[in-house]
């Protein structure tokens, strides 16, 4: 990652920038103001919905500076665009919202300015392993602006009329599953959601998967090694004792089994409580959260599932107005409370993860727990996690392999192996030497 | 190409000069047509093709890689294991399609049909939902375990259908493409059948000529322009079949995978996998398969009714 400024080239400005960068907002836009009248327009593309709102409050904090929102397609779509603008040369937003585990294969392509002489004072600001996922040494790529650590979320009636108390680890997990479908056919402790690499990748994570890292120049992919097989193990354990269903999520059928009681239990990530209100309604108040079931209950670690960050482009004309952008979209208290309140983000500062007002929230649906709680622990117990250069490619592999595994070609371990061929094969072609 | 070989258009009457206006009239009219026909078909795929001759790579970008891709098309077994897909799809699927397509059109055409109009419409409608939404209801229908049959199924202490599995899923989606072309190809085949004169059906009745007959002997002798023409059109659409699995993919990602049919192959390749050179490739090679399927064909079917 090449550095665009050197500490020596830097201009009075700039210094003076980064003293009041993240100082309260009115300090921070003198000196933009100061430069002169004309605001710099700065390009952010999001999908983050009603995001005008703490961009209307940005650019009435900054008179020198004018956000100029475009919602260029959610996920997929917005990444199609940005990889056309750089094969183009034109047309890139100067802060694009990416989530995290694409961060790393739009670094492959050098997509990002490095904003670590504006954004390293924030720092402190988030957990470390968020911070982790955003910045590379000094390095600072993009901001956090969302997370996603993962709980469980169970349903407390369930588990109360089969006598089962709420697992702490998987294997506590793995007999509640065989208990719950003893006692009740109908009923399966979860839907392993195979079919989404994000899901799988969640609970590797906290094993300490390292399926693709980088060794100087070369590439190591380790998909399949031994923590990879342990895991397959233990849930094919589950899957062919039938135990468990195997379902894609996200579609009718999925949320009807959640809010009907076919799952008793969903693994899900630090945006899942409000999520699962919004169509769980006949099963409101049954639901309850508790920490991730762990594998070594001495150190208690989770991972991440979904989220996403702020990054400032390369491309950008206006590097310290862009990071100002990402910067203050992530950090204003303000603006980052109103996600909480109105976008319902899970938030990303230690600020908000500790606020009594935040986590100790109490909510119906959950019976008056704070959920939140539970989340925030997790938040801080994420461990860190190398991201692949072509994560893209790694997921569909693992969706098209686990897919396979679970019609009926071989077992998970067969996938984890097919996914180490496919990638390493990939990589070969795509010019990375592989170690 | 393939249309100036029918019969149809063989006997369209040839027209004799007239003056420059005349002569100029058609590309005016065609005017319109053809400029959006080369900004939206002719000018991608020139691009597609010069994009096709390329390999994109992570380290070390674009490089000039001449027919490197299309010989690797050539073997590979992901892109030919969805053409097979959709080869036992089609076999399956059109002539059932066409078949009910007939014998819609034929009984339409009786006169003894009560609502008669509201019956044509109904058997169209299908065709004027757009495909996403007809596979978004009938992916609700084939529900594993909320859907309208299993819910059906458990009523009668019948086990339920797995519409999604591995086994099913070429029929499941049969049948989606079925219902909503079965009105489309009824169309074309109930204007045929309007266009045959009436004074054959007269002739057929003088003579004695059950409806059975009529319909075998008469109509579908007369007909088999229109059969060649939607089975050509259908070997296009089964080859191109896109989004009826893409979004089956949410509902049944353990059987629909990334390269279930060559388009959806094409689709991921310049999407997750980032190889643009390659999914443009593959895009031409299935554009060649498509032009042979239907070339073999018409060469097949005019080898057979000569005298036609």
């Amino acid at each position: 990652m090449t550095k665009i400024f050197s500490p020596l080239g830097r201009t009075m400005q700039r210094r003076d920038f980064l003293k009041v960068a993240g100082a309260s907002a009115a300090v921070a836009a003198l000196p933009a103001a100061v430069r002169g009248a004309e605001p710099v327009k700065v390009l952010l593309w999001s999908w983050v919905p009603d995001l005008q709102l703490q961009v209307d409050m940005f650019n009435a904090a900054h008179p020198g500076i004018k956000i100029e929102l475009v919602n260029a397609g959610q996920g997929d779509p917005e990444y199609q665009a940005v990889r056309a603008g750089l094969q183009a040369g034109s047309g890139l937003p100067d802060v694009v919202q990416i989530e995290y585990q694409h961060l790393e294969s739009f670094r492959q392509l050098d997509a990002f300015a490095d904003m670590g002489q504006y954004a390293n004072a924030h720092k402190a600001a988030f957990p470390e392993a968020t911070w982790k996922q955003v910045a590379k040494g000094d390095v600072v790529n993009a901001m956090p602006q969302d997370t996603g650590p993962m709980a469980m979320l169970y349903r407390k009636d369930i588990f109360d009329k089969h006598g089962i108390t709420p697992p702490t680890t998987w294997a506590e997990f793995a007999d509640a599953a065989k208990k719950v479908h003893a006692a009740d056919p109908n009923v399966f402790i979860t839907d392993a959601l195979f079919s989404s690499g994000d899901w799988v990748t969640a609970l590797l994570w906290p094993m300490g998967w390292k399926p693709v890292s980088r060794d100087g120049d070369k590439l190591v992919i380790n998909i399949n090694d031994k923590i990879a097989k342990d895991f397959a193990a233990y849930w094919q354990e589950l899957i062919t004792a039938g135990v468990i269903e195997t379902k894609p999520g996200f579609n009718n059928e999925w949320y009807s089994g959640l809010d009907t009681g076919r799952y008793a239990t969903w693994l899900t990530a630090g945006w899942g409580p409000v999520f699962l209100t919004s169509f769980a309604k006949t099963s409101a108040g049954q639901w309850r959260a508790a920490d991730l079931p762990q594998w070594d209950t001495s150190k208690f670690a989770t991972g991440n599932w979904g989220g996403s960050s702020l990054a400032v482009m390369k491309a950008t004309q206006h590097l310290p107005e862009a990071a100002e952008v990402a910067i203050w979209l992530c950090t204003d208290p303000e603006a980052t409370k109103l996600y909480t309140t109105k976008q319902f983000f899970f938030p990303c500062t230690s600020a908000l993860l500790s606020s009594p007002e935040w986590a100790g929230n109490k909510m119906d649906f959950y019976g008056g727990q704070a959920v939140n709680e539970v989340f925030a622990k997790s938040a801080n117990a994420v461990t860190p996690f190398e991201w692949s250069p072509f994560q893209s490619f790694l997921y569909q592999s693992m969706s098209d392999e686990f897919g396979a595994s679970i019609g009926g070609k071989g077992t998970l371990s067969d996938a984890f192996d097919r996914i180490q061929d496919a990638v390493v094969t990939y990589a070969k072609e795509q010019g990375f030497t592989v170690a | 190409m393939v249309l100036s070989n029918s019969p149809a258009a063989a006997t369209r009457p040839a027209r004799s000069g007239g003056s420059t206006l005349r002569k100029l009239a058609p590309y005016l009219f065609l005017g319109p047509f053809l400029l959006l026909f080369i900004a939206f078909i002719i000018a991608p795929l020139v691009y597609a093709f010069y994009i096709s001759l390329y390999r994109d790579t992570l380290v070390g970008g674009r490089q000039f890689a001449g027919a490197a891709s299309y010989i690797k098309v050539m073997g590979d077994a992901k892109f030919w294991g969805g053409v097979w897909n959709l080869v036992l799809f089609g076999t399956v699927q059109m002539p059932i399609m066409l078949g009910l397509a007939l014998l819609f059109a034929i009984v339409l055409d009786r006169g003894q049909v009560y609502a008669k109009g509201l019956f044509r419409l109904g058997f169209f409608l299908p065709y004027a939902v757009p495909s996403v939404i007809a596979t978004i209801i009938w992916g609700y229908l084939y529900g594993p375990t909320f859907g309208p049959f299993t819910q059906m199924a458990k009523a009668f202490n019948l086990p339920p259908p797995d519409f999604l599995s591995p086994g099913a899923m070429i029929f499941s989606l049969a049948n989606i493409v079925t219902w909503e072309y079965v009105g489309y190809n009824m169309v074309i085949y109930y204007a045929a059948l309007k266009a045959i004169p009436s004074d054959l059906a007269e002739a057929a009745r003088v003579e004695g000529a059950s409806p059975w007959q009529f319909a075998r002997l008469i109509q579908l002798p007369l007909l088999w322009p229109a059969i060649l023409l939607t089975i050509i059109f259908s070997i296009n659409g089964t080859l191109q079949l896109f989004n009826e699995p893409y979004l089956m993919r949410f509902l049944a990602r353990n059987t629909v995978n990334s390269s279930y049919t060559p388009n959806l192959y094409a689709y991921s390749l310049a999407t997750s996998n980032q190889q643009y050179g390659y999914a443009a490739a593959v895009s031409f090679v299935l554009g060649i398969v498509i032009a042979s399927a239907s070339y073999i064909f018409t060469l097949i079917t005019n080898r057979r009714r000569p005298e036609q």
